[in-house]
């Protein structure tokens, strides 16, 4: 507790020092005046104002590592850090350095593996989409996010594609699912695509809704675990003479291991249309000429959907901002109000007026000025939080934490599957980020609350700190390695460079920023102290005895020291 | 306010992984009221260590079977021998039973380890979890304790005793380091080559370079990183690593330990138990794989195994613990009564599964009974066979974990902590002779 006291008293001394031309009260934040800058500042700074909160900007440091971690998982180097603090265009480097992001080869790993909790791309375990399947659902979502491809194409064509489970990476939606059952499959389509949880829905909007997708059938191939997922509008792949109820002939004797869950299919009465109530209540009749999901995908991609538009506005606001204008993203209900109504509503209508380009709205939400607050909360209260005062402190995810750590030691991790066998190992030069597979994965990504992808919910990812992961982050083997061995790291602490230099190397690289006056003194008096006995000096006849000098002397496992404190800050751990 | 490492992780596992799946772990209150062992401590003997010439001596089967050690002798219960190399256990003979008919007649290293470790038919369809990862899933939700709830001194045996389908959560904490060593370097609390003073130094050097930590500390987020970076802490530096700081004890005790790598285990061992640690293993360092070199290998194992397992025993019961802990010690095996004289082995034993002998003592186990009897040269159960679901079952009871409740199976399947009779496992029953 008192070395916490001294340190926040080191602190102020710190802001003091640490003031330059950019940075305002403390290096976290920009002395830059804030001004509402479009329609979401004017939004956001309009309710801030009534509940009388002057929020500030972040400082340029925390910017380039922010916009770093929230576009594309991971830290700038050392050398990105530097231009971008040294570029002399104040006035555009921000916007200029999100456009660069947004194309980066990187964006696309980090979104897919978003996008991989949502839609839940797993091989095994609960939703079972077999490891080939896995990997055509990923190569699907991450091509088009390679290509932009507008939101509201990229839903339309999971709800509607039919195909092999292996060649057609988005028939997989279907099959991600716990429950593959008509009512779980509407279930999971509310969920991913309209922010909504059915499980407090009244009985009958359920049962409308899931008319629509009663005509779903698979059907297996003699390929290994390889299904077809297709309209069946007569539920004709149900083969009575099968030896087991219900279940394909084909399944039967082609592949008696693969467990096929078999969709119940109502058989739809002689030639009579079937009814279907959309969850606004619409009824519509289903021609028995159109596969009814193309029917569902009609009504729900449209601009006038109530769900659709808002649905991921306000999710894609959540993934940046931490918390969404509806809180939690996913969970859109009539008594769970946004708390900007205006602010949503502008949202989407920018989405619909770009076309549903993903890229376009987050460079909207980027370049603004709300982004761009500082971390450090100036108000506590639920309010303030709910309204974006200050920009949400958040733990690094699993993948990311370990991508940045092995990024600035030069490490490597593995990831395997233990299931099926033969066990399944990626290349060790591959991000976690990019790891296709929800079952290849490593004790780190365990521990540290990686989701298991089951549920599709935003939750079910867990940065909660627990004990163990500082057991692990302060004193494992594993990382302890990776600081003192890790080649990257070695080039710092090897170069036989100047201290400040080293110094200078460290903070650019782990905090992406330079380090404060009082930071470097603190560093600097770090180490083995040693003892200089000055010799007696004779003067006018007697001897004067000079006092003692001491010096700081480090060796290497100092400097291990002082970059494993660095990894362990809560500045390094979190995007601020 | 502070809760215990392993049992913050242990409930955010259960938040996590949802209701479902965890349905399953609520235990009746009544088999959990009763229950009498608090922790266990398994010596694993892997390899498979003989029982003729340790726990079931033979002396009239003559050299053939007994080779060097023809020799039993008389322990502090009347009637019941033991093999030369255990004097020290035969003086604490009325704290332990014997089970003379252990069998499940499997002769493979993992499959037995496999069948002892969980009691389940190797080669079906799905891996189960090992005892430990039984107890650990089972202990989480009440376990206060810092360290971890199911650990291994000091290495996993592999597949020997894994988390099976519960996952990785339930892995042993594999202590690694050597507690027979100057310092017992265990992993994530003692890290290696890294001081005391220089764990101290890194610590405050954290928390003066904490810019942004120390700046936001009212912030709830930071707080709470901050709280459970200091349970950590309590274990690098504080209550958790004493537990492993074996220079606590008294010289003298640590001596009749035994001061080698198994006698300090065993000391470790008590430490954990004393610290409420549910599940404790040794697997035993060297293991018992004597195909050859046979006798001269007994010579050199069994005093340590003798000494540690006879203190250990001694030094629960002075402690007051042995009435709350279950100590086992067995194999994956016995090992063949007749001995091989031919070359390559020249004086081995080779793998048996057909009858061999166990230890159990503590929490519940009566002293002083041998259960079951083998043949005349221990070649066979004459008496009353004990399969693994009977020891494992017994252990459970004792324990107050119910050896039917389901296990949540990642894929739903339906999975029981023991297998029951209707799967046709074999059974002798329970161990009721000597509960």
């Amino acid at each position: 507790m008192r070395t916490l006291l001294l340190s926040a008293v080191v602190f102020v001394a710190v802001a003091g020092g640490a003031s330059t031309s950019e940075t305002g009260p403390n290096v976290f934040e920009s002395s830059v005046p804030l001004t509402p800058d479009g329609q979401i500042d004017k939004l956001v700074f309009g309710k801030l104002k009534q509940l009388k909160i002057q929020p500030a900007l972040c400082s340029d440091a925390v910017f380039v590592r922010r916009a770093y971690l929230d576009v594309i998982g991971t830290l700038p180097t050392a050398k990105e850090v530097r231009e971008f603090l040294q570029d002399p265009d104040t006035k555009n480097k921000r916007r200029l350095l999100i456009d660069r992001l947004l194309e980066r080869e990187e964006y696309a790993d980090y979104w897919a593996m978003r996008w991989g909790d949502i839609l839940r791309i797993k091989a095994e375990f609960p939703v079972n989409l077999w490891p080939n399947a896995a990997q055509a659902y990923h190569r699907w979502v991450r091509a088009c996010l390679v290509e932009n491809e507008p939101y509201d194409k990229f839903v339309r064509e999971m709800l509607t594609s039919s195909g092999s489970n292996f060649r057609v990476g988005p028939v997989n939606f279907y099959r991600a699912i716990q429950n593959r059952t008509p009512e779980g499959i509407a279930g999971a389509v509310a969920l991913t695509f309209m922010g909504t949880r059915t499980d407090n829905w009244p009985t009958n909007k359920l049962a409308g809704m899931t008319v629509f997708f009663s005509q779903i059938s698979y059907k297996p191939t003699s390929e290994w675990k390889e299904e077809h997922v297709f309209w069946n509008p007569l539920g004709s792949n149900v083969v009575t003479a099968s030896s087991v109820p219900g279940k394909p002939a084909i399944a039967a004797i082609a592949q008696p291991s693969n467990t096929v869950t078999q969709v119940s299919i109502p058989a739809p009465a002689d030639n009579e249309p079937q009814r279907a109530i959309f969850p606004d209540g619409t009824k519509v009749k289903l021609s028995a000429n159109k596969d009814p999901r193309e029917v569902f995908a009609d009504w729900l991609i449209t601009p006038r959907n109530p769900w659709f538009t808002r649905s991921i506005v306000n999710r894609v606001w959540a993934w940046l901002m931490g918390r969404g204008i509806i809180h939690e993203p996913d969970d859109i209900r009539d008594d769970n109000p946004p708390s900007n109504p205006a602010l949503l509503a502008y949202l989407e209508k920018e989405m619909t007026a770009g076309r549903y380009d993903m890229k376009r709205l987050m460079r909207l939400i980027l370049n603004s000025k709300t982004y761009q607050f500082s971390a450090m909360p100036k108000v506590t209260t639920p309010e303030a939080e709910a309204n974006f005062a200050s920009y949400s402190l958040r733990r690094l995810d699993a993948e990311v934490l370990i991508d940045v750590i092995n990024k600035i030691t030069g490490a490597k991790d593995l990831y395997t599957s233990p299931i099926p066998e033969p066990f399944t190992y990626i290349p060790d030069d591959k991000p976690a980020v990019a790891i296709a597979d929800g079952s290849i994965t490593s004790p780190f990504l365990t521990l540290f609350g990686r989701t298991a992808r089951a549920t599709g919910m935003e939750n079910e990812r867990n940065n909660k700190p627990v004990p163990a992961q500082w057991l692990h982050l302060l004193n494992s083997t594993h990382i302890h390695r990776k600081i003192d061995q890790g080649p990257k790291m070695r080039t710092i602490l090897d170069s036989g460079r100047k201290p400040q230099e080293i110094v200078e190397e460290l903070y650019l690289t782990i905090l992406s920023r330079f380090p404060t006056p009082d930071e470097a003194k603190t560093v600097d008096a770090y180490g083995q102290v040693q003892v200089i006995k000055s010799p007696p000096v004779r003067k006018d006849g007697k001897t004067i005895q000079q006092p003692d000098k001491t010096i700081v002397v480090k060796r290497r496992d100092d400097w291990v020291d002082i970059a494993w404190a660095l990894i362990n800050s809560t500045e390094f751990l979190h995007r601020h | 306010m502070r809760r215990g490492l392993y049992a913050t992780a242990g409930l955010m596992v259960a938040d996590r992984v949802g209701a479902d799946a965890f349905a399953a772990v609520t235990q009746p209150a009544s088999a959990a009221t009763k229950a009498k062992a608090k922790s266990v401590i398994q010596v694993f003997l892997w390899g498979g260590m003989s029982h003729n010439d340790t726990w079931d001596p033979k002396p009239e089967a003559g050299y053939e079977y007994m080779g060097e050690f023809q020799k039993a002798i008389p322990t502090n219960v009347d009637g019941i021998q033991m093999g030369e190399l255990f004097p020290a256990l035969a003086k604490q003979a009325d704290k332990f039973s014997l089970i003379r008919s252990m069998t499940h007649r499997n002769n493979g290293h993992e499959t037995a380890a496999y069948l002892m470790q969980t009691g389940h038919t190797p080669g079906e369809r799905l891996a189960y979890p090992s005892v430990g990862a039984v107890f650990a899933l089972f202990k989480w939700p009440q376990y206060k304790g810092i360290i971890p709830p199911y650990v291994v001194m000091t290495q996993a045996q592999g597949r020997f005793s894994e988390e099976g389908f519960l996952g990785p959560k339930y892995k042993p904490f594999a202590t690694g380091g050597d507690p027979n060593a100057n310092r017992f370097e265990v992993e994530g609390v003692v890290a290696r080559a890294i001081t005391d003073d220089r764990q101290k130094n890194r610590r405050e050097l954290l928390g003066k370079m904490n810019t942004m930590g120390n700046a936001m500390a009212a912030s709830p987020q930071v707080a709470a990183a901050e709280e459970s970076k200091k349970a950590a802490y309590d274990l690098i530096l504080g209550k958790g690593k004493e537990v492993f700081d074996l220079s606590l004890e008294k010289p003298e005790l640590r001596e009749r330990y035994g001061r080698n790598t198994f006698g300090q285990e065993c000391l470790a061992a008590r430490r954990m138990v004393e610290s409420g640690v549910p599940y404790v293993v040794i697997n035993y360092p060297g293991g018992w794989d004597t195909h050859s070199n046979h006798f001269a290998t007994m010579r050199r194992q069994c005093p340590n195994l003798d000494q540690g397992l006879a203190t250990l025993l001694q030094d629960l019961k002075d402690r007051g613990l042995l009435e709350t802990t279950i100590v086992w010690c067995a194999g994956e095996f016995g090992r063949g009564p007749k001995v091989d004289w031919q070359p390559p082995w020249n004086g081995g034993r080779n793998h048996y599964g057909n009858v061999f002998s166990v230890i159990v003592a503590g929490g519940g186990f009566k002293g002083g009974h041998v259960v079951g009897c083998s043949d005349a040269k221990g070649e066979e159960v004459k008496d009353r066979p004990v399969y693994p679901v009977d020891l494992l079952g017994s252990i459970y009871q004792l324990a107050g974990i119910d050896a039917n409740a389901k296990l949540p199976h990642p894929l739903g399947a339906e999975a029981h902590v023991l297998p029951s009779a209707a799967e046709g496992v074999k059974s002798g029953g329970l161990l009721t002779e000597i509960m």
